[in-house]
């Protein structure tokens, strides 16, 4: 059995964040319960039975204020805690432009990442300090949760649907990484380590992996390979959406719906293209929905993002100066931070 | 008081009013059926209890050395279910809310009694589907029942837990409609609205969100049958369903449910407190309507249980501030607890300890409330032990303090006999103490961020795991105390009389045990809370003690 450990570090931005507002809100909660306390042993003393302390009728008009005093205080108390960190923190910051994009999969009982050049890695995630990162996570098969007590964040992750994680780490070392929401039998055990180095040290650690394709070349061939390009080519003879510069875009569907084309649009696009068909086009498109993975689906989401001019895919460079070509469509939808 | 202080009784009490097995299984009197209640539900609150204390025994050790993942996910899952409906969500209301309601409205019994009964009969029914779940090998989905995990990847016995719980809702909402055409139909001439003692309010409110909600639940569980037993796509994503959809529906429901839960124990406490003071409740009125106005404000407020479900941003702020606004009408109600002793004339009798018991622990869950519904703090600890400790102490801590206190201050009355006082009170304060050791730590190990539904977990969250282990071996031992002094006192116990405690409600101007029809003589209708003169300008005199 370790020490009790009573503290817990604030490695990323938003932990301090959570952190005042926790102690802030256990300050409140101190003072009325101490309160409350106070009064729960001052009565029983005074007013157990027996004793000579006064014991008249209050007026009622007494009565009544002290019931709308307090109704009004704690109306108030409710209000501001509301006002102070749920109204001001909740929505989403603007993305940052230059983020470290990684992919993460969650399946039962493992998180799989793979870095903007390719390097993947199982069960631990290698950050670098100071870096704005942003996860973007899906699963294969039920709803996970990505948990970091240190970086005070947690995020459901659910199949067939990208999730986004935007948060940048602030202190190196080591840190648990959980699944929260229970996934089956061994969900205690799908853990793993948040790694969080130096910048150079991430560097050097990315160039020491063994590199698969990266996700944008891995993309280019699947595209080939699901026949994509046989409609959705510049060339092709069929009428269906062109897909170069597309992603980032506004886009109006054929309900009249407008939605920006990010991550979630085009991975609901590609599963179930006919919930959103695009206005001007036949509904033609077949579900991809059991024949591209999730994993699939990222690789693809890479291609079509390559293919926008967002070459964003090369995350050394990208902590190193800030992107220039990453266009103002670039940003991604707000719906999809936190 | 003994017997000797009463007439001689031709009519029998409730209890000898037939004496075969057959007059109790086909009895449509609403005492006897509050009985059959309590003793089903005492059946299951032993199992969950058991099932919990595997859970707690593995968890001595960061390793999993006892059970096997499976099984410790069994477990966790059983507690869950049997705890919350075939425990908490009938306790009050089909024990107390069925001996009681008629008779302190002044009622010879509920407005459908057969309907009471079948009440019951669906009650096992619901529970013959749980026993066969466990005998199936038992079912690891939690019990939230998460999709898709129980629809499509779950291997345990999902069908049979989810039919269990749907029949056994019925039986809930068949109570809640039966409470509220009582509540309206069978007040005794004089008993106005704003005469009913607070328990009656309670249930009314209870049964309220029982029938509004209950059904939603019935729905939603079709539905994963549906799915995983048919393949109708609904919550699968693969093949265009939402598995999002099912938690909307689910804590539709299950936010609810909680109320279900707490407000008759707000109810019981409202009493006692009442009579043992010796003071007229501050505030009936403000009472009143915080009773109604958590119930209705509770169906607004279920987005909080998924803050980082993938869930709109938007969507969270709303169900946040709602979620705060909830937090007004409750802290009303403690408000006035406490302002109820000023000036009374306290007696702490074991009953009176258990309702300190429930103000102290609502308190600390109502307050630690407020963390979760704000929602940078709630994306820290939700799925941690922090949520855990903090529905533990709204609903064993409040509700069943509440429930062991309305056991003691009704005990009398149900059985004829008196309760050991000093055991029940050693009881109480043991109960409070095992309680808080059992689930303070884990508010503590889950701000550090200790997931919940963990069969192994890293070392340093051991300390932690081992005080709240020794505190519910505490709290298990104050369980059984009762079950051996109260069983004790049903042979030995003294006699009570009509009113033991002089107090005001009409159910102590019956005899006790009440006759099968209740009252021997028409009730005197007045004031529920009149413990001391009138209250008002008028009366401003000192009448110390």
């Amino acid at each position: 059995m370790t020490g009790m450990r009573l503290s817990l570090p604030e490695a990323s931005g938003n932990a301090r964040l959570v952190d005042t507002a926790f102690f802030t809100v256990f300050g409140i909660a101190a003072v009325i319960f101490v309160a409350l306390f106070i009064l729960l042993v001052v009565f029983s003393i005074r007013y157990r039975r027996g004793t000579r302390a006064r014991r008249g009728p209050l007026p009622s008009l007494l009565r009544r204020e002290i019931e709308i005093g307090w109704t009004t205080a704690t109306t108030f108390v409710a209000i501001f805690i509301f006002w102070w960190f749920v109204g001001g923190f909740t929505l989403p910051p603007r993305a940052a432009p230059n983020q470290l994009e990684i992919h993460v999969v969650a399946k039962q009982w493992m998180w799989k990442a793979e870095h903007p050049d390719g390097a993947r890695e199982i069960d631990a995630l290698h950050l670098p300090v100071n870096t704005p990162i942003r996860l973007v996570m899906t699963s294969e098969d039920v709803i996970h949760s990505f948990f970091v007590p240190a970086f005070r964040l947690k995020q459901d992750v659910l199949p067939a649907r990208s999730e986004v994680l935007a948060f940048t780490p602030t202190r190196i070392g080591d840190f648990h990484l959980f699944c929260a929401e229970f996934c089956g039998t061994q969900h205690s055990r799908m853990t793993g380590d948040i790694v969080v180095m130096t910048q150079p040290d991430y560097a050097g650690w990315v160039r020491r992996q063994p590199h698969g394709d990266n996700l944008v070349r891995q993309g280019e061939a699947l595209f080939a390979k699901f026949g994509c390009g046989a409609c959705h080519a510049p060339e092709s003879q069929v009428h269906a959406p062109k897909l170069a510069g597309l992603y980032g875009t506004r886009v109006t569907l054929a309900d009249g719906r407008r939605l920006t084309a990010d991550d979630a649009y085009l991975r609901n696009a590609i599963l179930h293209p006919r919930d959103g068909t695009v206005a001007g086009y036949a509904p033609i498109m077949p579900d991809y929905a059991g024949v591209a993975g999730p994993a699939d689906i990222d690789a693809l989401i890479a291609y079509l993002k390559s293919q926008s001019g967002l070459k964003s895919q090369s995350g050394l460079k990208s902590q190193s100066s800030p992107k220039s070509q990453s266009s103002p469509k670039s940003q991604s939808s707000p719906q999809a931070d936190r | 008081m003994t017997d000797a202080a009463l007439p001689a009784r031709p009519v029998p009490d409730y209890l000898h009013h037939g004496h075969t097995i057959w007059s109790w299984l086909s009895t449509t009197d609403h005492k006897r059926i509050g009985i059959l209640f309590a003793v089903s539900i005492t059946l299951f609150f032993t199992i969950g209890a058991v099932a919990i204390a595997v859970v707690r025994l593995e968890l001595l050790t960061p390793a999993g050395d006892l059970v096997s993942d499976d099984t410790y996910n069994k477990l966790f899952t059983l507690h869950g279910i049997v705890m919350v409906w075939f425990f908490l969500v009938p306790s009050i209301p089909v024990t107390f809310g069925n001996f009681l309601l008629p008779l302190m409205i002044g009622a010879k019994d509920l407005a459908f009694p057969r309907i009471n009964l079948l009440s019951w009969y669906l009650y096992l029914g619901g529970a013959a589907f749980t026993v066969a779940t466990i005998i199936a090998g038992g079912v690891d989905t939690g019990w939230t029942f998460y999709t898709p995990y129980s629809t499509m990847f779950s291997n345990g016995a999902v069908l049979t837990a989810v039919a269990g719980v749907i029949v056994v809702g019925f039986s809930s909402v068949m109570t809640g409609v039966n409470f509220i055409a009582t509540t309206h139909m069978l007040r005794a001439p004089g008993m106005t609205w704003f005469r009913l003692p607070l328990f009656v309010w309670a249930m009314y409110a209870t049964s309220l969100v029982m029938v509004l909600a209950t059904p939603v639940l019935a729905m939603t569980l079709l539905l994963i049958m549906a799915e995983r037993w048919f393949e109708l796509p609904i919550f699968d994503p693969s093949r265009g369903g939402d598995p999002l959809l099912f938690q909307h529906l689910f804590w539709f429901y299950s936010h609810p449910a909680v109320y279900i839960m707490v407000l008759p124990a707000m109810g019981v406490a409202s009493e006692i407190i009442a009579c043992f003071a010796r003071r007229r409740l501050f505030g009936y009125a403000f009472m009143v309507y915080a009773l109604i106005g958590i119930a209705v404000i509770g169906f607004f407020v279920w987005g909080h249980h998924m803050f980082v479900s993938g869930q709109s941003p938007y969507a969270n702020v709303v169900f946040s501030f709602l979620s705060f606004m909830v937090a007004v009408p409750s802290a009303i109600k403690v408000f006035n607890w406490t302002a109820t002793l000023y000036r009374g004339s306290i007696v702490f009798t074991a009953p009176m300890l258990y309702a300190f018991s429930f103000l102290g622990l609502f308190t600390i869950g109502g307050l630690t409330g407020l963390f979760l519904a704000t929602v940078p703090i709630d994306i820290h600890v939700t799925d941690t032990y922090f949520v855990v400790a903090h529905f533990h102490y709204i609903m064993v801590g409040a509700s069943v303090s509440a429930f062991f206190g309305g056991l003691h201050f009704w005990w009398p009355k149900i059985t004829g006999r008196l309760y050991p006082e000093l055991w029940a009170r050693f009881a109480a304060v043991l109960m409070f103490f095992g309680f808080n050791l059992t689930f303070f730590p884990q508010f503590v190990m889950g701000y550090l961020g200790m997931p919940r539904r963990y069969h192994v977990y890293p070392p340093e969250f051991q300390v932690y795991h081992v005080l709240s282990t020794g505190g519910a071996a505490l709290l298990g031992g104050a369980y059984l105390m009762p079950l051996a002094y109260l069983v004790w006192s049903l042979f030995y116990g003294r006699r009570a009389g009509a009113n033991p405690w002089e107090a005001q409600g009409l159910e102590w101007q019956a005899p006790s045990p009440p006759p099968h029809d209740n009252f021997l003589t028409p009730p005197r209708v007045g004031d529920p809370y009149d413990y001391h003169p009138p209250e008002g300008p008028a009366a401003l005199m000192d009448d110390a003690a």
